[in-house]
């Protein structure tokens, strides 16, 4: 059994101007289409990731798999257990307590005015447990200095922050993380110590990540396997070797052209057209039609399933 | 051929603060010719932003210029003040922003943006001004400028804004430009649209670009010449085939080691131990010695220079012979 | 801790001496030392503050014994030996052979007592509601905001005026003096709660969605957990700045109270009391039962004030 399964999951945002403008610039409401039907698997001990643009709806499923953000319909289960259904109490504390999150921003994550052991144990002090010597045990395994503990956030740098964020991810002995662009706000050399020290940390603990994230070459890096959003739907899930080897949608052809090649010197290609299409009026069909070198009359009627194809599930009608 | 469109010469930038003098960029040198991209890479911290501040003189007090020279086409201008360096700033160096919403005042139309740049800096009548500012757009790629121009910056996307502002760097011709992180804010293809039209105009008109990034792919697919910085200083400068082909800085071989590579598969990435050394807080001799694997003694208390033009700072450039290593 | 004097944003928790440790070594700590404004004005609020605190063993005489009373002794002239007794007054007297400058000492006394409690009771008041709007939102947020909407439309000395004459109206007679002081209390704090929920609310705003936020709000703590442990300390700042600058005006509000008659009352005179008894004897020629109070009053308010003013600018990261 998956250790998450994410079923059908939709999520709306009402984006509507207030009742008043409405009325009286005779708008509609408007709502935006944020994650659109998804659904995959999450095998125990093992890393999926989710990479697409902005606006592709990956962070948005990322806090819907936590339980920050609920879900307009679709399931999202845990080990069986759907955290916004579920109504036994000692069931939810015991999901919640499996499931941990690490974000982007390293300097608002932190509590800039708690002392880095208050901040670390939290996970583990609000259910009331003792945890003596717990943030300094935590500090070592991410490569700080138990004396780290005494101090406040703004005494260390952007990775020395996310290894602190990482630690108090691990303080509730969670079996699933869910790493929202923990690298990007980061230089290389420290995204590679972060990446490192995650691999590390998973093989350690055994633990399933959720990896969300824009860059194609790290996620190549991190991932069993790799689920490729546009505008809130899943267009091609694979394998990482797979899918850079033999990407079959065009969107994810075109994203793996455009990324920057450290190889490439100089290379002049013709760069990809268009752009992310607005999420309130998202074309019809398949949604990334008005791009597609490969569109025809089907695709902007209507919309692709998710298929199996050669090692990868993909949603488009003319891929093969 | 003609000299180089700008020319920086040991330019040093301080900051005083209570705990002493920092000095974000230490004494650094390089050029850049007609039609050529030099991308300055580095880490947060590194001062490479900082260099292109100093340039178009938009250092935030109390940093200042504290030694060096800084020429462009010939002028030297780290000396100019106030309005002479506004006339210049804006007719010969143009700049390009992280992010395009606060480059663009969000309640003037583009088109009126575009027409006073172009005023303030050509002699040319408000139509003829027009006329030109539209050109711009069309050539940065922005579909239907003759309409577009009566747009505001928010009736744009991220993608279509940035170019805007690379019309608006470009419309009074300027024979430099600096780009400081032009495509961090943006999408995979929104980055890859911009970078070529960066290309593409600089070959087009021989414009000098400055391009400011932190991002080793922009670099290898952008730029002809790379300069790698690190604690304010140069670590290596040279063709971008060469340096990130072959580093050898160490530093500059560490960062190319920790990029993750589709040709590496799921290796352990390299690592660079420890972290850039704080300005306050720099080691003594080079500053990459405590993260070095290669250091010597001399490395600790000697500063190694960078040759004259191309090269690494480094007492042990790479490749070592094998008793080294 | 009197050698040093504390800067005003002394840690919350000032027990832990390390805190206080980083407070002294503290860029705030170091810009209050160059800042020969906020020493000064620093200094004399301080110093102002012992003297009414220890008003009963700095002042000469004790102004509220009526056996200590002189009534031979009223209308000395500063510095002037009395023509009658030949006792000599810094500040001389007043009509009943008050020594002045003890009754400005015990009038500071009250209106500093006054002011400061004032502004603890609106902040409080101010802070809880404030908290409550932002973190809270929905309706909760456009009742609190429409009423504090709807009071900033009047003027705050009209509101307290309302307040303390409604309170008067419903206290029984024999405890009206008694209570005068509390009800003027209740009357300037209900005034001037407004501007503290603003500004919380618009800080809550702020910091309710940055990730730290998210991360305690995902390992299932309750959301009055957050409010105060997480979100409050961060929002501390501004309401600083604010209390100081609010802590002048209600002296002033309290002052002018008094001076209309509706303050503190006769037997526990205030600055603003003094203003007003002293007024009647301006143009007889006993120029110093008016002059030096209103003297005190505008040293004190002007001096709080002006920390206020710094304070503001020392804690505004895009002034630094």
């Amino acid at each position: 059994m998956p250790l998450v399964s994410v079923k059908n999951l939709t999520r709306i945002f009402d984006v509507s101007k207030p009742w008043l403008n409405r009325v009286i610039e005779r708008r509609k409401k408007a709502f935006l289409t944020a994650v659109n039907d998804v659904s995959f698997e999450i095998e125990e001990r093992s890393v999926y990731a989710l990479v697409g643009e902005s606006g592709s709806g990956k962070s948005t499923i990322g806090k819907m798999l936590v339980g920050l953000l609920q879900p307009s319909s679709g399931s999202v289960e845990i080990r069986g257990v759907d955290l916004a259904r579920e109504t036994d109490a000692a069931k939810i504390d015991g999901v919640r307590a499996d499931i941990q999150m690490i974000f982007q921003d390293p300097f608002a994550s932190l509590n800039p005015r708690w002392r880095v052991r208050d901040i670390i144990v939290e996970p583990v002090a609000s259910r009331g447990k003792d945890t003596t010597g717990m943030a300094e045990k935590l500090l070592e395994q991410v490569g700080l200095s138990v004396r780290d503990a005494g101090k406040f956030p703004h005494e260390f740098s952007g990775g020395q922050r996310q290894r602190i964020c990482i630690a108090r991810a691990l303080a509730s002995e969670p079996k699933l993380i869910v790493c929202d662009e923990p690298t990007s706000a980061l230089d290389v050399s420290v995204q590679a110590q972060v990446l490192n020290l995650m691999s590390d940390l998973r093989d350690e603990f055994g633990l399933t990540y959720l990896f969300i994230s824009h860059d194609l070459t790290v996620v190549q890096h991190m991932a069993d396997k790799v689920g490729v959003l546009y505008l809130g739907m899943l267009v091609e899930e694979a394998a990482p070797d797979e899918l850079f080897d033999d990407p079959k949608h065009p969107y994810t052809q075109m994203l793996l052209d455009a990324a920057p090649k450290l190889g490439d010197y100089g290379r002049d290609v013709p760069p990809p057209v268009g752009e992310i299409p607005d999420p309130i009026n998202p074309p019809t069909g398949c949604p990334y039609h008005p791009r597609c070198p490969l569109v025809q009359d089907v695709c902007r009627r209507d919309r692709p399933v998710l298929r199996k194809l050669r090692g990868a599930r993909v949603a488009c009608h003319m891929a093969e | 051929m003609t000299g180089p469109i700008l020319s920086i010469r040991n330019l040093t930038v301080e900051i005083p603060t209570r705990h002493g003098i920092l000095r974000p960029v230490d004494g650094i040198s390089y050029d850049i010719g007609r039609g050529e991209i030099l991308g300055i890479v580095g880490e947060s911290g590194a001062g490479k932003s900082m260099a292109g501040n100093a340039v178009i003189d938009l250092l935030s007090p109390p940093a200042h210029i504290a030694g060096g020279e800084i020429w462009v086409n010939g002028t030297r201008i780290d000396q100019l003040k106030g309005d002479a360096m506004r006339r210049l700033r804006g007719k010969e160096i143009g700049m390009v922003f992280q992010d395009p919403l606060t480059s663009l005042n969000p309640l003037l139309r583009i088109g009126d943006q575009l027409t006073e740049t172009i005023l303030a800096h050509l002699p040319l009548s408000r139509a003829q001004a027009k006329d030109r500012a539209i050109k711009a757009l069309d050539e940065v790629g922005i579909p239907g400028a003759t309409e577009r121009i009566n747009s505001y910056p928010h009736e744009f996307s991220g993608g279509m804004r940035q170019r805007v502002v690379i019309a608006l760097a470009l419309c009074a011709e300027p024979s430099l430009i600096i780009a400081d992180e032009p495509t961090t804010a943006l999408d995979v293809s929104v980055q890859a649209q911009i970078i070529a039209l960066l290309k593409a105009l600089c070959r087009n008109r021989g414009t000098a670009v400055m391009l400011i990034t932190h991002d080793m792919g922009v670099i290898a697919e952008a730029a002809d010449r790379v300069a790698v910085m690190y604690a304010g200083k140069l670590a290596e400068l040279g063709a971008v085939r060469d340096v990130l082909g072959a580093p050898r800085h160490p530093y500059t071989d560490g960062l190319m080691g920790s990029t993750p590579l589709a040709s590496r598969g799921k290796a352990r990435l390299h690592q660079i131990p420890g972290a850039m050394p704080a300005l306050d807080n720099l080691p003594q001799g080079c500053a990459f010695h405590p993260r070095c694997p290669y250091a010597q003694s001399i490395c600790k208390t000697q500063m190694p220079t960078l040759a004259d033009g191309d090269g690494a700072a480094c007492f042990f450039p790479l490749p070592h012979t094998a008793e080294v290593a | 801790m009197t050698d040093t004097p504390l800067p005003p944003d002394a840690p919350i928790e000032v027990k832990d001496p390390s805190r206080l440790r980083l407070a002294l070594d503290s860029d705030f700590f170091y810009t209050f030392k160059r800042s020969p404004v906020a020493v000064v004005s620093f200094s004399v609020v301080s110093i102002m503050v012992l003297a009414a605190v220890f008003a009963p063993w700095i002042a000469p005489h004790d102004p509220f014994n009526p056996g200590s009373l002189n009534l031979m002794n009223g209308f000395s002239a500063p510095m002037e030996p009395n023509a009658f007794t030949g006792d000599i007054f810094w500040l001389g007297t007043d009509d009943q052979g008050r020594d002045v400058f003890s009754t400005i000492l015990y009038g500071m006394r009250i209106s500093l007592f006054v002011g400061a409690a004032a502004v603890a009771f609106a902040m409080v008041l101010g802070v809880t509601l404030g908290l409550l709007a932002g973190y809270v939102g929905g309706w909760t947020e456009t009742i609190i905001m429409r009423i504090a909407d709807v009071q900033l439309t009047f003027p705050a000395i009209l509101v307290a005026m309302l307040i303390f004459g409604v309170a008067k109206g419903i206290t029984p007679v024999e405890y009206r003096d008694q209570m005068a002081i509390w009800v003027l209390i209740l009357a300037i704090g209900l005034s001037d709660w407004v501007q503290f929920a603003r500004v919380v609310r618009g800080a809550t705003l702020v910091e309710k969605n940055k990730e730290y936020v998210q991360a305690a709000r995902l390992i299932g703590r309750t959301s009055p957990a957050i409010m105060l442990r997480h979100i409050l300390p961060n929002v501390l700042s501004p309401v600083l700045v604010i209390a100081t600058i609010s802590l002048a005006l209600a002296i002033i509000a309290e002052a002018t109270l008094s001076f209309l008659g509706v303050g503190a009352p006769p037997t526990q005179p205030s600055l603003g009391t003094l203003i007003r008894i002293g007024q009647g004897f301006l143009f007889s020629g006993e120029w110093w039962i008016l002059l030096f109070p209103a003297v005190t009053l505008l040293t004190l308010a002007l001096s709080v004030n002006l920390l206020g003013d710094w304070l503001r600018d020392a804690l505004n990261p895009r002034l630094r």
